[in-house]
């Protein structure tokens, strides 16, 4: 019988089954991933993180406004390309340890510290695990920015781009990105770069997030541009109430009703 | 060919004014060759909630009773049914914990949520093989028919649809989609759930 517990970590019980499917020439299908453009820069008094907003399946778009930039504590966020679950769930567990391991130390987080566990969770699955990260945060020791690839390799750079619209994005901030920035021309340059990888990489697309970390606090700005608003529709598209034939219907109430019948006939008691 | 497609089947689930609905066809296959034109893939989790399992049956199945356990146990533990947003996680973290051996199904859900002032508000979600959430202000779709889904209900999905409409939107989008999917038909059913009642509906479509 089935324990009621399940141990922590992953289940590898249909890994047998699942195997055997693909020797026999059946490819396993294709999970979410987000196309990505993600990217992050340094400026005068912190650290700008940009995203877009498409999610795709093989060469379907299947959400046209996820969230890409993830919280790992108030002062560290970290953009997600990649396997989309893997970024979503990757990224949850380390904020979970993070907030667990500022609360035993009694300190402000680090983002060397989120990088570390990060790298080191990818590195342990060998690349199995498809997230590729721009981890970004200000802390004690200053503002930080670093990209974690798959298998675990990180890089510490002052402006980086990932995923499949990071060569368009990397051309934006390679021509124009320059050391002690404005915030504001940070934050105009991370649009650029996005909007770069939303117009010119089939895998990016919709909106623009972008997430300002200074030393006192971290705004995050969601869809700060939106240059690709559906437009209103010019018809109305609904169809006439009875337009489907349907062969059989079956109404449950939620609401429960209940009727007080008196019974005995009316023999109410003597008042007078 | 992909696994997804062994025995066929499309779920789509739709938001309107303070109700959802959520459709699949009835179709069981192997491969091109019809079984079932009763194969249920849509299951009801509380009252209010409903989800929609297309892809291999024999994961449809497996995963449907794995989450009535799971739903059963949630139960008795926090003594209340679950709320949409809470099951959409459940279901999300159950098929991630396969990550490296997934269940062959693409689950969407339906539900009517209540918010902290006491009102109800339409849900949505879908997640994909290994647990990706994705929530929808709209629709969302999946299945073997999947990428028709998409195009017809781009085309006439539009907010604010009373129940009554949404019926007639959702159940046109499934079986002009379904129609034009080999693997998916054999007859539809809709549910429709709004704050006070569940009406589920058996269309009249083509059985080829």
């Amino acid at each position: 019988m089935a324990s009621v517990f399940s141990p922590p970590g992953f289940d590898f019980s249909n890994q047998l089954r699942n195997n055997f499917i693909a020797e026999k020439g059946l490819p396993l299908p294709k999970a979410t991933s987000t196309g990505t453009t993600i990217v992050g820069c340094l400026f005068e008094d912190g650290i700008v993180l940009g995203a877009d907003t498409r999610a795709t399946e093989g060469p379907i778009v299947a959400d046209k406004n996820c969230e890409k930039i993830h919280y790992i504590t108030e002062n560290i966020r970290c953009c997600g390309a990649g396997t989309a679950a893997d970024t979503e769930f990757t990224t949850a567990l380390i904020s979970s340890n993070m907030e667990m391991h500022s609360l035993s130390t009694g300190r402000k987080p680090r983002v060397v510290t989120a990088m570390t566990m990060l790298k080191q969770m990818l590195f342990r699955y060998q690349g199995g695990v498809g997230a590729a990260l721009v981890l970004g945060g200000v802390d004690a020791t200053g503002p930080h920015l670093f990209t974690i690839h798959p298998h675990g390799s990180t890089d510490k750079l002052p402006y980086v781009t990932m995923g499949s619209g990071s060569l368009a994005a990397m051309a934006v901030f390679e021509s124009g990105w320059k050391a002690n920035m404005s915030r504001d021309a940070a934050l105009q340059l991370v649009k650029d770069a996005i909007s770069a990888g939303i117009f010119n990489d089939l895998g990016s697309g919709s909106n623009v997030d972008a997430c300002i970390i200074t030393a006192s606090h971290t705004e995050m700005l969601r869809n700060v541009e939106m240059p690709n608003v559906r437009v209103q529709k010019e018809r109305q598209y609904g169809f006439r109430r009875g337009t489907t034939a349907w062969k059989s219907e079956e109404i449950r109430n939620l609401i429960v009703s209940e009727e007080v019948t008196m019974l005995g006939g009316g023999d109410e008691m003597d008042t007078t | 060919m992909s696994i997804m497609d062994y025995n066929g089947g499309s779920v789509i689930a739709m938001v309107g004014k303070d109700c959802v609905a959520i459709a699949s066809d009835l179709r069981l296959g192997n491969q091109a060759l019809g079984v079932s034109s009763n194969f249920q893939k849509i299951f009801p989790i509380t009252d209010r909630i409903f989800l929609g399992l297309p892809g291999l049956a024999t994961d449809v199945i497996t995963l449907k009773e794995r989450f009535r356990f799971r739903v059963n146990m949630y139960t008795i533990k926090e003594e209340r049914e679950i709320e949409p947003e809470t099951f959409a996680h459940l279901v999300s973290s159950t098929l991630y914990e396969h990550r490296f051996g997934p269940y062959f199904c693409e689950p969407v859900m339906a539900g009517i949520s209540k918010t902290p002032s006491g009102g109800t508000k339409p849900f949505i979600a879908a997640t994909d093989l290994i647990g990706c959430l994705n929530f929808a202000k709209d629709f969302v779709v999946a299945g073997t028919a999947s990428e028709k889904l998409y195009g017809v209900a781009e085309g006439l999905w539009e907010p604010d649809l009373e129940p009554e409409d949404l019926f007639e939107t959702i159940s046109q989008t499934i079986m002009n989609a379904v129609d034009r999917d080999a693997y998916s038909g054999w007859g539809c059913i809709v549910h429709v759930i709004t704050k006070d009642k569940v009406i589920t509906r058996t269309l009249k479509g083509r059985m080829d």
